[in-house]
């Protein structure tokens, strides 16, 4: 059989081996949970032909640690630090989104000095997010022992910066549970405002070199250009949001579409690509960063004054009186819409949420897999999974 | 019997100070790596870290020899030292100094180039022997890039012999100290075979953005993925002296060797040869690596037509010279 090397479009999932070629000798390559490069615990099962990929089927649920039965059982206030391990590469976001959620099904209202807070909060997260992501999607393509690993050292480097400003706001590194239903729990210490802008300078100055190794490096665009081809109705059919949604031309961006936190108050320029592959990802992901910078850089010297909590969370779980009532709240996490849906239950046992459901984008990312890993080689793989940015932490929860 | 004597002399001598100066490469581009990437590299072990490759090798050889289930296990345990085997061969022809070869054979340029495809087979042997399919497959890719890399290598390997008139190293390096290194002169030819024959040294070695037979982010450790201990060590080995035998030949074939100003000597070959190979860690330790395909685009559409125009060249630059 002759091998065609540029990629189908759209490949087909369930496609019967035995009508690919039922004389093909196929060799079935187990990738992960155990790989250096499916990003945790994922594990994809890849029918090869020769070193072209024939079939991918994706396969979830190897960190499955049960966090929405566990969120039934904790009170409204002892979540977050729970789904603050969710998506582990940006906590910041778990938080803020559970706590939406919590904040419409009790009507809190969030004082408007925690909401600048926590937009700014957002953006140097997903500053770090993205830098995390650049550095092992060049792991991916380079090798741990290599070029791949010189930028993803460069990335930890500055990503160490965004983690100081967190620290020295929450005392956690990571893990912050800085939020809370009505507000965050920390107040902006002096200082902090100088910290935040020493850092973005230095940021916004190497992601401008980041840039540079991306695209003018040959090597680098001849493996991800045109690879991982994710066209917009597949993009939109998927459930794709995030990067991976905008990677492929389609602008959308909750943070200007539906807003919450303060960004009806601040300019949201959407970073979108036409081309859908590994290498639009990529720049919408840089010029995402370039643009968290210029958003933090507006609002961190304006957060207004006024308290910083609208309520006294101790009190609330033990004392507050919650309806039976359901609610969702999303967010654009660094990865996509990142949603909750609470249900609470009236009668007893009212302090705990009845039923809770996290919609994690990077669930939604892996199910492209199977649709356009076909027809590439198992290099291209990796580099396709790494340019999705799945965590499986959030994934299988 | 003193021809006897001299080889094993010189085997002993070059072979021991070969694999003493791999370890503290080894040392040398974890220190130099860890600088390009903004970390400090081995500090624990001794001064700066210098006793850091004894310390590797005791690890190694502490470590368990494991042998995968229904692992070929009398090849499974050969691909390791003809690997090493390989590597430290190929310097018997290099000349360290004026009079400084362990052997001056005729045939030396052949000898290299053969020993270069030689040391595919403990890579595929390796490979196949693991059971292992990630090993498997990083063998095939190893073969196919083996065998697609010899060809520029060897084309651009006889430009110097056919400048020089002679496949002996030492004569090579004599015929560069008389009339000028092949790197400048004639122009043009020694230059781009010179460029050639480096990215072909890549690629036979296996160093990025080549490294696919190894492409540890996708196939796990490539062939190494099975091997344990002293085994993998074996390996890790043979690809390092097998860097620095590569960078020694360019040296000796391009850079003209032990010759230089002022006083020629092995000096001259030392510092020509660890040039080569700090360029060699430098594109390591920058570079993204290939695909499979685009490495053999890269040398089947580019390297080996440029390097047969340049083969021609430079027998056109010889016939002139000689008409002259």
């Amino acid at each position: 059989m002759s091998v065609e090397l540029t990629a189908q479009r759209r490949a087909d999932p369930y496609l019967d081996l035995e009508d690919y070629d039922p004389e093909a000798d196929l060799m079935v390559l187990n990738v992960g949970p155990q790989h250096p490069s499916t990003h945790g615990v994922f594990r994809m099962k890849l029918y090869l032909d020769g070193e072209v990929i024939v079939k991918a089927v994706p396969y979830v649920g190897y960190l499955h640690r049960g966090v929405e039965k566990l969120c039934e059982k904790l009170t409204y206030t002892q979540v977050t630090p729970i789904v603050d391990k969710n998506d582990y590469v940006s906590p910041m976001m778990n938080e803020q989104a559970i706590n939406m959620a919590f904040e419409d099904l009790l009507g809190v209202e969030v004082p408007r000095r925690a909401r600048w807070l926590r937009t700014v909060l957002a953006e140097l997260q997903r500053i770090a997010s993205h830098l995390l992501w650049l550095g092992t999607f060049t792991l991916d393509l380079g090798g741990a022992i290599g070029g791949g690993s010189t930028l993803f050292l460069y990335c930890f480097r500055e990503r160490e910066l965004v983690l100081d400003i967190f620290e020295e706001l929450t005392g956690c590194r990571f893990h912050y549970n800085t939020h809370t239903i009505g507000g965050n729990r920390h107040d902006i210490t002096p200082g902090w405002a100088k910290m935040v802008h020493e850092a973005i300078s230095v940021i916004e100055a190497r992601t401008h070199e980041y840039e540079a190794m991306v695209t003018r490096n040959g090597i680098y665009a001849d493996r991800t250009r045109g690879i991982g081809v994710i066209d917009a109705g597949l993009a939109m059919e998927l459930g794709l949001t995030g990067p991976a949604l905008r990677g492929s031309g389609v602008d959308h961006d909750l943070r200007r579409d539906a807003p919450y936190h303060a960004y009806d108050e601040v300019e949201v320029r959407v970073q979108t690509e036409a081309a859908g592959d590994c290498m639009a990802r990529a720049l919408v992901r840089i010029r995402e960063m370039r643009e968290s910078v210029r958003i933090v850089r507006e609002m961190v010297d304006g957060v207004p004054e006024g308290p910083i909590c609208g309520h006294r969370p101790i009190k609330l779980a033990t004392q507050t009186k919650i309806k039976a009532g359901q609610a969702y709240a999303c967010l654009e996490s660094p990865r996509g819409e990142l949603g909750t849906f609470v249900i609470a239950g009236g009668g007893s046992g009212t302090a705990c949420p009845y039923r809770l459901k996290i919609r994690p984008p990077s669930l939604h990312a892996l199910a492209a897999v199977p649709y356009i890993m076909p027809g590439h080689m198992v290099s291209d793989a990796v580099a396709i999974l790494g340019s999705l940015d799945p965590i499986l932490g959030e994934a299988d929860r | 019997m003193s021809f006897l004597l001299h080889g094993l002399l010189y085997g002993a001598v070059v072979g021991s100070v070969l694999l003493t100066v791999t370890a503290w490469a080894v040392w040398f581009e974890r220190k130099f790596s860890a600088r390009m990437q903004s970390r400090l590299g081995p500090t624990i072990v001794g001064p700066v870290g210098l006793l850091q490759p004894i310390a590797d090798a005791l690890k190694l050889m502490q470590k368990e020899t494991i042998f995968p289930d229904n692992a070929d296990r009398f090849l499974f345990r050969a691909a390791p030292p003809f690997m090493v085997v390989f590597s430290l061969a190929t310097a018997a022809v290099v000349p360290f100094g004026p009079d400084m070869i362990a052997a001056d054979l005729d045939i030396g340029v052949l000898y290299i180039l053969a020993l270069a495809g030689l040391m595919l087979f403990p890579v595929w042997i390796g490979g196949w022997a693991s059971n292992n399919k990630f090993a498997l497959l990083a063998a095939m890719r190893g073969i196919a890039q083996g065998v697609s890399y010899e060809l520029p290598l060897v084309l651009s390997a006889l430009v110097p012999v056919v400048l020089a008139g002679s496949m002996s190293l030492s004569v090579i390096v004599s015929f560069q100290a008389e009339h000028g290194w092949f790197i400048v002169w004639p122009p043009g030819p020694g230059l781009i075979a010179f460029g050639i024959f480096f990215v072909a040294s890549l690629a036979e070695t296996n160093r990025i953005p080549f490294d696919i037979p190894e492409a540890e982010s996708e196939l796990v450790a490539g062939v190494t993925t099975e091997y344990t201990g002293m085994k993998f060590g074996f390996f890790y080995l043979a690809e390092y002296l097998h860097t620095l035998v590569s960078a020694a030949v360019a040296a000796a074939l391009f850079f003209g060797g032990w010759h230089g100003p002022w006083v020629s000597g092995l000096h001259w070959f030392v510092l020509k040869t660890l040039v080569l190979f700090v360029s060699i860690f430098w594109i390591r330790w920058t570079l993204v690596r290939f695909r499979a395909d685009q490495l053999m685009r890269l040398c089947w559409k580019w390297l080996v037509p440029i390097s047969l125009v340049v083969l021609m060249a430079a027998a056109v630059a010889v016939q002139l010279g000689e008409g002259r």
